[in-house]
């Protein structure tokens, strides 16, 4: 299976980790990445949030050059990244007039016959999760995980067309097939505060502790997640919270790529562990997957 | 929850109809259920609840929507839209008020979130793609803020989380246009 593949720049960037676990995974299952040349930043939420125009704009002309390929389908890691082609997407087939208006200004056609999906809808897929069960040669024993799935995977289900939105189960269904021991919580799809770490780090904390907190109440010993924007703000935040005594512990933060990497025993996956602000080595050691 | 007298003449009729089309959705079919509110995350640190924001909308209070923080503090999570009962894209909603506080002048409050989204966007508009160090150091010189989250910078920068050099497009001029014509 051959898919386009949107990175994003925090894939290139601050989740670097992701987009590596990302295409070590894919090649162990014979889905083929195809990256879209020359690629722009789909706006994130500082278009939308001051420039209508701009961030459909933005995000159509990676949708216009993933068509370029001949690929029928578009993943994209990034949950924000998602969110952004998939409601451009939605907006240009919704609306004809705002298609014309996009299409010229991006000065490629796009005809809206591409399949946007995040990435975790296409590893949770049946015959895809029997191929994950199928590579195990190191079951996640004992690991207790809980699944975090935020907002833009699965918000608006309108756009996103998620059916289990206030109940995910895509990553919750991969942990199950590696052999985690994996918590169900209540808190898979609050919000960790997004794009307001920067201007206002304090909000951050707040969520971002709530949700550590609740990690730690459901008894899992890590997350698991598939945003880069999650990962930032619930790892970079635990040495405060733990100084001001707002957790109980550190635990590590994993993209889910990462752990199907380990449990596949794809040896590289190992030289991401450095990458993390907090270190999962002794915990995976400690479970005798180090 | 801050209470003050209305009087007539500070109600502008055409607040309701420039916002439903500028964010395609129907605001006055709402009947104030609250379900918008009570799953919003950061209803703690709005002015007003994102339900009276659109009940605002309705009534016309056009400076006061224009210049509260709640549009300003919302994250964009989504929850109030996907929970309306009535189908308003609540969160579009605050996306068109952010946009038009901007456009008139208005935007007041949590001057930084403003400046954040300006650094961020001024990123891409160079490169095509956002650059970290740039965008960080453009957000401290427009806040002044030098060391705050410092160390978590470092740790980032340490890891090669951060780069020193930017990685622009080919399209650099194509998406330049994007930024001149919308
Ligand atoms: S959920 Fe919808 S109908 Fe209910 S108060 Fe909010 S906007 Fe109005
Ligand atoms: S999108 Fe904004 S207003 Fe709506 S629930 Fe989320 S934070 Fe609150």
């Amino acid at each position: 299976m051959k898919v386009a593949y949107y990175p994003g720049c925090s894939l290139h960037g601050t989740a670097q980790e992701y987009d590596e676990s990302t295409r070590m995974v894919c090649k162990a299952l014979d889905i083929e990445l195809e990256e879209i040349d020359d690629w722009n930043c789909c706006g994130a939420s500082s278009a939308h949030s001051t420039n209508d125009k701009l961030s459909v704009a933005l995000a159509a002309r990676n949708l216009a050059l993933a068509e370029k390929t001949a690929c029928s389908t578009l993943t994209v890691p990034c949950s924000a990244c998602f969110q952004r082609l998939k409601a451009a997407d939605f907006r240009i087939r919704e609306n004809a007039e705002l298609a014309r208006e996009i299409t010229s200004l991006i000065e490629m056609p796009y005809s809206g016959n591409l399949e946007v999906l995040q990435i975790i809808q296409i590893l949770a897929r049946p015959e895809i999760v029997e191929r994950v069960r199928e590579k195990v040669k190191k079951p996640l024993k004992d690991l207790r995980t809980v699944c975090y799935y935020g907002c833009l995977t699965v918000r608006p289900p309108k756009v996103t067309k998620v059916g289990d939105y206030e109940d995910p189960m895509y990553m919750d269904v991969l942990m199950q097939a590696v052999g985690a021991d994996n918590r169900f919580w209540s808190y898979k799809t609050e919000c960790c505060s997004g794009g307001l770490a920067m201007a206002r780090s304090d909000v951050t904390k707040r969520l971002s502790g709530i949700l550590l907190n609740m990690a730690d109440e459901a008894d899992a010993e890590c997350v698991v997640l598939s945003c880069p924007m999650c990962h930032a703000n619930l790892e970079t935040r635990q040495s405060a919270l733990l100084a001001e005594r707002r957790i109980p512990k550190k635990i590590p933060i994993f993209y889910v790529t990462e752990l199907l990497a380990l449990a596949m025993d794809i040896r590289d996956v190992a030289k991401l562990w450095p990458k993390h602000l907090v270190d999962p080595r002794p915990l995976l050691v400690s479970k005798g997957l180090g | 929850m801050p209470t003050k007298e209305i009087t007539e003449s500070q109600l502008d009729s055409q607040l309701v109809k420039e916002v439903e089309a500028k964010s395609h959705t129907k605001v006055s079919s709402c009947f104030q259920c609250l379900k918008c509110s009570s799953g919003c995350p950061l209803s703690y640190e709005m002015d007003y609840l994102p339900a009276q924001v659109i009940r605002m909308v309705n009534l016309g209070l056009r400076d006061e929507v224009l210049k509260s923080r709640t549009i300003w503090v919302c994250a964009s999570c989504e929850t109030c839209t996907t929970r309306c009962p009535n189908d308003i894209d609540i969160a579009h909603v605050m996306d068109t008020l952010r946009e038009m506080a901007l456009r008139s002048g208005k935007a007041e409050a949590e001057q930084d979130m403003r400046r954040f989204h300006e650094a961020f966007l001024s990123a891409i508009k160079t490169w095509g793609r956002v650059h970290e160090l740039q965008m960080i150091g453009t957000y401290k010189l427009k806040t002044r803020k030098f060391m705050e989250d410092a160390d978590i910078g470092m740790e980032m920068f340490k890891r090669g989380k951060i780069k020193l050099i930017p990685e622009p497009i080919k399209g650099r001029k194509a998406v330049k246009k994007l930024f001149r014509k919308t």
